[in-house]
């Protein structure tokens, strides 16, 4: 097979080119440990803080709210259990969504087992918070509101500059996973009154293994790992000095093409809804049709299995991905696809595809043609569209 | 996770999809919530007990369509004692093994002859050696959900 498309930019991206250009020399030449004394190594400690101070730029903040992390999940991880554990006598309750990515919910678990007390809000059929219902679930002891900037699943954008105005008014803490959102649409951590920001740089064409997180300054929290004085003695380890450069340059990239880019995903992500949509009789986006992410395409066929849907796309060279069970190593479809109401068997005949700048109008029709008669095979080995055909008529 | 190249054969070129019209015994097991449902058509002929043909309609993942297609290959021209001893592990076996998490494919394979046997039997009014009532028949499910 020559022919691959790739769809699957929210589970990961490729390395720009000019990214991995970027970071050879610090794997090579430049292989200093930023924290040694001779020029070389203090040269790289220079570039580290630029890298930092691009990134800081990115979002509004200053350079010393900017910590490096290993991944996106570390820093959901440092965000939520680090205000925790640091504000815990200002009160035990936190409040997130059901439609958070495990990385948030775990780490909610994980606290609720130390006695913590934490609200899981319900979204609407769209995946939107009410933040009528946010504000209502704030009492005297609520530390922290963590509430994705979108979604990971069906791209929905979450009303963030209301959540920010109501978590300032509380005087909460308001932590964002923006993963997948980060590099992608634009985020002012100030207009927004976050104060705590979570990102991975494999999702915007950096490499695996970097992210970051954005600490406002004055905020109450734990250091996550002890050791060395790295990332201003809150997070020790010696620094992915490559990862953080490409990093850097991929975020540069990302947001000098951002306008560019956004406009071109927009148009793709919309000729591939609708055609699908016109197309596929009882199909379904999942998701909401306007504040979504400019990449992110999720829609629901009926009488359909996702893994089979994926398998068959991967006979054609397309590279995508399904909120099914047996895409995710349980039995139990996305958390997501059920907390927007759909019933079980909706969940597992989901399929997600996340285009990127580099995705074709071409590839958009390869996927669009190729699309309509591989639902309609698995439709016609489907024991619930017979039933279905047969109670029709 | 990684498929065999016989289980990869049979999600990709399924045998014996389809429905059989006035068949001898028709059996449905699974749900959604699992997401796999199988349903299996047997003709059955009623002198020499032997299965003429069988095909089924799968809602499920690629290891629940090799797995039915896999079933009905095995039971196939057998008689009906002959097709009680198409076990899941012989399922399994046949295609060269299944990844953990999909074990369970097998065991709805196995269930969905079965029940289809099942039928069989109840419409003739005959007992089966060693087969028992269904369980995991989705309407039953339903039923059960309902009340």
């Amino acid at each position: 097979m020559s022919k691959l498309i790739y769809m699957d930019n929210a589970a990961t991206t490729f390395v720009d080119k000019r990214v991995f250009d970027a970071m050879t020399p610090y794997l090579t030449d430049r292989c200093f440990n930023p924290s040694s004394i001779y020029d070389g190594a203090q040269d790289v400690h220079a570039d580290l803080d630029n890298a930092r101070d691009t990134i800081a730029k990115t979002i509004g903040a200053t350079s010393k709210e900017i910590f490096f992390t290993s991944c996106g999940t570390e820093s959901d991880n440092w965000a939520i259990k680090g205000i925790a554990h640091a504000n815990a006598e200002k009160g035990k309750h936190l409040i997130t969504s059901k439609i958070e990515h495990h990385a948030v919910l775990h780490s909610m678990d994980a606290l609720k087992k130390e006695g913590y007390d934490i609200t899981f809000l319900d979204v609407d059929e769209n995946g939107l918070v009410d933040i009528k219902k946010l504000e209502e679930a704030i009492r005297p002891d609520t530390i922290l509101v963590s509430i994705m900037f979108a979604n990971n699943e069906i791209g929905t954008i979450e009303p963030i500059k209301e959540i920010g105005e109501i978590c300032h008014k509380h005087n909460v803490y308001f932590h964002v996973d923006a993963v997948q959102a980060y590099a992608h649409i634009p985020i002012n951590v100030k207009d927004l009154n976050i104060d705590l920001l979570s990102v991975s740089g494999h999702k915007f064409n950096a490499m695996k293994g970097t992210g970051f997180l954005y600490i406002k300054k004055g905020t109450k929290i734990i250091n996550y790992m002890d050791g060395g004085a790295q990332e201003f003695k809150k997070r020790a380890g010696t620094e992915n000095v490559a990862g953080i450069i490409g990093m850097a340059k991929a975020t540069e990239i990302a947001h000098n093409e951002m306008n560019k880019r956004i406009e071109e995903e927009t148009k793709i992500r919309d000729y591939i809804i609708d055609r699908i949509l016109k197309e596929i009789p009882y199909s379904k986006l999942n998701g909401d049709r306007v504040k979504r992410l400019p990449n992110n395409i999720n829609i629901g066929f009926e009488f359909v299995e996702g893994e089979s849907l994926l398998l068959s796309l991967n006979d054609i060279g397309v590279c995508a991905s399904s909120g099914s069970a047996c895409t995710s190593g349980s039995l139990d479809p996305s958390h997501v696809l059920l907390a927007i109401g759909l019933p079980h068997e909706k969940a597992h005949g989901s399929l997600r595809l996340t285009i990127s700048h580099e995705t074709s109008m071409d590839d958009a029709k390869y996927v669009c043609d190729n699309l309509p008669p591989i639902v309609e095979r698995l439709r016609s080995m489907s024991p619930l569209y017979e039933d279905f055909i047969k109670n029709k008529k | 996770m990684a498929y065999s190249e016989k289980v990869k054969d049979h999600y990709k070129n399924p045998r014996n999809v389809g429905e059989i019209e006035n068949a001898s015994g028709v059996g449905t097991v699974g749900n959604a919530k699992c997401g796999d449902i199988m349903r299996m058509y047997l003709d059955i002929d009623d002198n020499t007990h032997i299965i003429k043909d069988c095909k089924f309609k799968t809602f499920g993942c690629g290891a629940a369509v090799a797995t039915s297609s896999m079933a009905t290959e095995l039971v196939k021209g057998k008689t009906i004692e002959e097709a009680m001893k198409v076990t899941n592990k012989a399922v399994m076996e046949a295609l060269d093994g299944l990844p953990p998490i999909k074990v369970h494919c097998s065991l709805l394979a196995e269930q969905a002859i079965h029940a289809a046997l099942w039928d069989y039997a109840e419409k003739h009014n005959i007992k089966i050696e060693g087969l028992e009532k269904p369980v995991n028949d989705i309407e039953e499910l339903e039923e059960d959900e309902e009340l």
